[in-house]
Order: C-alpha cells, then sequence, then structure tokens
C-alpha cells in the first residue's frame, strides 16, 4: 500500500467519521425536540419524598382545633387530579378519554368548590372572645 | 404554552397549597391560607387549558363540566349542616377516588394525551404507576361510599364481621398484587385493567364494613389519606408535579390524623381496620341502679341550674350526643348565662369527641363560642381539680376512670379527661346505656355524680330556663 493510498483511505474515513457526526447531531436534535422534558422516575419520585416530608411538618403545626378544615381543605386541594381529566378530555386522545376525562372533571369540581367553600364557611365561625 | 413555564405554574400551584396547609397553625391565618389554595387551584387550572394541543371545543365541554360540577359543589357546601361534616368529608373522598379510576381509564385509553406512549405501546413504569393509581382510587371509592353510608346512618353502625374476613380481604389484596403484575407484563390489558377496579372496588367495601360507627374518625382520616395516595399514584402516571405534592401532603395528613386520632383511644391502627370493636350500646332503662345494685344520684335541670349558678368555674365536655341532638347552640347560651353571673366557663375537648377529628371544635364554633375558651385533652386536664362542675353532654368513654385503673376494661389505657377530679359531675344522658366500648362507666354511681336523664338539647334548654330566673 502506498502512502498515498493510505493518504486517501484516511481522508475517506475522515468524510465518514464527519457524516456520522452529523447524522448523530441531527438525531440527537431531534430526540431534544420530541423527547418531553427529562422527568425520569427517580426525579419525580424525588420530589414526592420531600413533598412528604414537608406534608409531615406542616400537618403537625396544624393546631388540633382546625382538623377538620384541614380535613376539608385536603380534600379540596386533592381534587388537583382535574389537571389529568382536562387533559384527558381535552386533547386528541381517544372518545374514552373523552368521556371519562369529562366525567372526572365533573366529580372533582364538586369537590373543588365544594371543598373550598365549606373550609371557609368552617373558618368563618372561629371567632376570638 | 411553553413546557417549562407549564411546570413552573405547577410549582407555584404546590407551594401555595403548602401555605393553605401552613395557615391553619392558627385561626387567625386561616382563612388567608384557605385563600392560597384556591389561587393555587386557580393556577394550576388555567396552566392546563394553556397546554399545547389543547383543543378549543373540547375545552369549552370541560368549561361545562366545571360549571355543573362547581355548582352542585357550591350548593352543597352551603347547605349541609355542620353536624353532617363527616358524612360530606367521606363523599368528597369517594369522589377523588372515583376521579383516580377515571383518570387512570383515560391515560390507558389515550397515553399520547399524556406523554407516555401510544395505545398498546405504554410505557412500563407508566403502567405500573396507573394500576397504582386505579387499584388505590377505587379503595377510596368503595371504602368512602362505606364510611358515608355508616355515618349518614344508611346502614347500622355496628361492625359486621364474619369468619375469614381478613383471609378474604388478604386473598383480595394478593390478587390485586398479582393481576397489577399480569396487567404490567400484558402492556396494559384493558381486561385485566377492569379486573383491578373490580377487585379493589370489593376490597374498599370489605375493608370499611367491619369497623364501628365510633371509629369512623380514624376510617375518614386513613380515607383522606388513601386519597392522596391515589391522587400522587396519578401524578406520577401523567408525571405532573403539582398533583405529585399535593398527592404526598394529602396522604401524609391523613396519615397523621389516623395516628393522632389512634393515640386517642390507645390502639393502633391495625386495631382498628381489623374492626369489630364496640358493641351497639343497647339502651338499658333509666333506673337507680345498675347490676351491682349501687344507686346514682339524679337530678333535675334546676337542681342542676342552681349548683352551676353557685359554681365559680364550670367546665363543659361535649361529646358525639352532643352532635346528634344539635345542643351546641343551647351550650352556648348555657354560658353565657353562666359568664354573666361571674362563672369562668371553658370547653374540653378530647381528640376522639364527635365523628370526625376537631368535629366539636366546628360545631362549638358554629354555635359562636370563642376558640379561646376551648382546649384540648393536654391543655385543660390538670383545671378539672380546680373546676367546681364538670357539664358532661354527649360523652362516656372519654371520662371512664376503668381507662385508667382497670386493666381488663377495653378502654384501658387511652388517654381520658380526668372530669372525676372536679367537686361535682353532671352527666347528661339520655338513659343508663354504656358507651361505645360497651362499658359501665363508674362515675355515674359516685356521689359527687349528678345524673341529668334526658335529650343533651332539652335538658341544657330546661337548664338555661331555671337559670334565667
Amino acid at each position: 500500500m502506498t502512502p498515498a493510498d493510505l493518504a486517501a483511505q484516511a481522508a475517506d474515513l475522515a468524510h465518514q467519521a464527519s457524516v456520522l457526526a452529523q447524522n448523530a447531531a441531527g438525531v440527537a436534535a431531534v430526540v431534544a425536540q420530541n423527547a418531553p422534558p427529562a422527568a425520569p422516575f427517580v426525579y419525580l419520585f424525588s420530589i414526592f419524598v420531600l413533598a412528604c416530608f414537608v406534608g409531615y411538618y406542616v400537618v403537625w403545626s396544624v393546631t388540633p382545633a382546625l382538623h377538620s378544615p384541614l380535613m376539608a381543605v385536603t380534600n379540596a386541594i386533592s381534587s388537583v387530579i382535574i389537571v389529568g381529566a382536562m387533559l384527558a378530555t381535552g386533547l386528541h386522545g381517544s372518545m374514552v378519554a373523552h368521556v371519562f376525562g369529562f366525567l372526572a372533571v365533573v366529580l372533582v369540581s364538586v369537590n373543588i368548590f365544594g371543598g373550598f367553600a365549606v373550609t371557609n364557611r368552617m373558618l368563618a365561625m372561629f371567632k376570638k372572645k | 404554552m411553553n413546557q417549562s413555564l407549564t411546570s413552573f405554574a405547577y410549582l407555584v400551584a404546590a407551594v401555595l397549597f403548602i401555605l393553605a396547609l401552613r395557615g391553619l397553625s392558627h385561626p387567625t391565618t386561616s382563612r388567608q391560607g384557605n385563600r392560597f389554595g384556591m389561587i393555587g387551584m386557580v393556577i394550576a387550572i388555567a396552566a392546563t387549558f394553556l397546554h399545547s394541543g389543547m383543543d378549543w371545543g373540547w375545552a369549552l365541554v370541560i368549561v361545562l363540566g366545571v360549571a355543573i360540577g362547581g355548582s352542585i359543589g357550591l350548593v352543597v357546601a352551603q347547605k349541609i349542616k355542620m353536624t353532617a361534616l363527616p358524612q360530606l368529608v367521606a363523599a368528597f373522598h369517594s369522589l377523588v377516588g372515583l376521579a383516580a379510576v377515571f383518570v387512570a381509564t383515560s391515560a390507558l385509553n389515550a397515553p399520547q394525551s399524556f406523554g407516555i406512549g401510544t395505545p398498546h405501546h405504554i410505557h412500563t413504569e407508566s403502567l405500573i404507576e396507573m394500576s397504582i393509581g386505579l387499584a388505590i382510587g377505587a379503595i377510596t371509592f368503595s371504602g368512602s361510599l362505606i364510611a358515608f353510608a355508616k355515618l349518614q346512618a344508611l346502614m347500622k353502625g355496628t361492625p359486621i364481621t364474619f369468619r375469614g374476613q381478613h383471609q378474604l380481604n388478604g386473598g383480595i389484596g394478593v390478587a390485586i398484587l398479582l393481576l397489577v403484575i399480569a396487567f404490567v407484563a400484558s402492556g396494559g390489558s384493558m381486561v385485566l385493567f377492569a379486573l383491578i377496579a373490580l377487585l379493589a372496588f370489593a376490597l374498599g367495601f370489605l375493608l370499611i364494613i367491619p369497623i364501628g360507627g365510633a371509629d369512623m374518625p380514624v376510617v375518614v382520616s386513613m380515607l383522606n389519606s388513601y386519597s392522596g395516595w391515589a391522587a400522587s399514584g396519578i401524578g406520577f402516571t401523567i408525571g405532573n408535579l403539582a398533583l405529585i405534592v399535593t398527592g404526598a401532603l394529602v396522604g401524609s395528613s391523613g396519615a397523621i390524623l389516623s395516628y393522632i386520632m389512634c393515640k386517642g383511644m390507645n390502639r393502633s391502627i391495625i386495631n382498628v381496620i381489623a374492626g369489630g370493636f364496640g358493641n351497639s350500646g343497647d339502651a338499658a332503662p333509666v333506673g337507680g341502679s345498675n347490676s351491682e345494685g349501687k344507686a346514682v344520684k339524679h337530678g333535675s335541670a334546676d337542681d342542676a341550674a342552681f349548683i352551676m349558678k353557685n359554681a365559680s368555674k364550670v367546665i363543659v365536655v361535649p361529646g358525639y350526643g352532643m352532635a346528634v341532638s344539635q345542643a351546641q347552640h343551647a351550650l352556648r347560651e348555657l354560658g353565657d348565662l353562666l359568664k354573666e353571673d361571674g362563672v369562668e366557663v371553658k370547653y374540653a375537648i378530647h381528640p376522639v369527641a364527635g365523628r370526625m377529628p376537631g368535629h366539636m371544635n366546628v360545631l362549638l364554633a358554629e354555635a359562636s363560642v370563642p376558640y379561646d375558651d376551648v382546649f384540648e385533652l393536654e391543655q385543660i386536664n390538670n383545671e378539672f381539680a380546680t373546676a367546681d362542675v364538670v357539664y358532661v353532654i354527649g360523652a362516656n368513654d372519654v371520662t371512664n376512670p376503668a381507662a385508667k385503673t382497670n386493666p381488663q376494661s377495653p378502654i384501658y389505657g387511652m388517654p381520658i379527661l380526668d372530669v372525676d377530679k372536679a367537686k361535682t359531675v353532671l352527666f347528661v344522658k339520655r338513659g343508663m346505656s354504656s358507651g361505645y366500648a360497651g362499658v359501665d362507666n363508674e362515675l355515674f354511681f359516685r356521689d359527687n355524680t349528678m345524673m341529668l336523664f334526658g335529650d343533651a338539647k332539652k335538658m341544657t334548654e330546661e337548664i338555661v330556663q331555671a337559670l334565667g330566673h
């Protein structure tokens, strides 16, 4: 093999490598565009665990006299599950998703409005001397 | 709307929800907290409307759904009697549970809407999360329905027990677990999904029927906790931060309340869930003696009024009986009259009084009793020794000294209000029936106890009249 051949092969390889690199960059860009923002399980689970700790300390600081309003308001806020119901109803999924999503929206709306309203009604009753 | 902006909105909502709970640390900050909660909810809903790909036609359908559900919720919240709060909360829990089931169903049918794959090609991880959310949601739903039925007296509050109950529940639990594994392995089979839902509904039902009426504070707290975990499960499925955080908050809140309630009865959560505690407390005829032939002293409203008027300190101990007969307003009138006469009036609340945590506090607040007159067990228990009169209205087991003195008693070890230390104990009761735990209260037979037989509300009103002149 002459040095000239070697040089030619090297040039060819280099060209192939650069094409591959370009392809890879292109693929990476497409992936980056289409992939949901990184939300791997571990990441969500960390948030969950930390939130449990926050919940633990916050709830222990609630005065026992207000335990009933606490239940009512936790009820209202757990209805933030309406987010899932809305996505099911409003995005182009399937008819089943639209229907069940809508039913869920109605159910948790009872909870959201009812929960906050009854909490408010209770809290308004607590008066000082 | 930009994806990271949406996530940010959910984060803000989650923080506002934390502040909503934080506000409840004191009555003065509580209403502001509730407003934070509402703002958080509005932000979360608004952010979801702006989600990319939201179809505006269907968005109108959502608005319609919110309007329907919202108006029902508002009307119910305004109409509900405060004595019926426990069943309202139970009903609300069931709605969250059912909604979790519905959202899981939608996610299985339209996974692309939640970015968890395409139909029949859903990420394994999401299938696991989905089935967990589904199972807990279904248990919450049917369990809460039973709790509601018991609290609303649609079914008897007495425990329903049968042989092999725990084995059956255990078996169903294992079956659900196996079905979840099969469901995930099948890549999302609709049939297995439906089976999980059905078995979980059955389990929720079976878990609550053996639990008696007065254990409902624990049950309602426990279901509160479940509804949170169900929400979190769905949050993991659809990768939503607000839902995960809120679910965790609610889940731990319910767990802590269950713990507090169990401690208030000196029972383990396992013992409560196992159920079968307490009998129906069939009323014995009103009479002067019990089986041991000891006599009780009973008096009239006039006697009670006379004793109270001459006291310098009266402590009121309300229980579930006060709620049942709606005596809180008459009770407040009584307190007002005594205060006018210069008598010091305080209220002592046992942690498990009523049918949900904090129930008595709300009822007294409803009757305009100032909250700084109302005390928890640890705060006031030392004061009974200095009280001239204790007015026990609708409570029984939480005053029973047997909890301290009789190791054989089913309530032994339960923290009690030391009403026996007061100079005189006035007991308003309909008859000589034992309390929920089915044990005699030796207090009835003490020399310094006077029984006032009658309905709690009527008796209190009569005392008010007697005080009037």
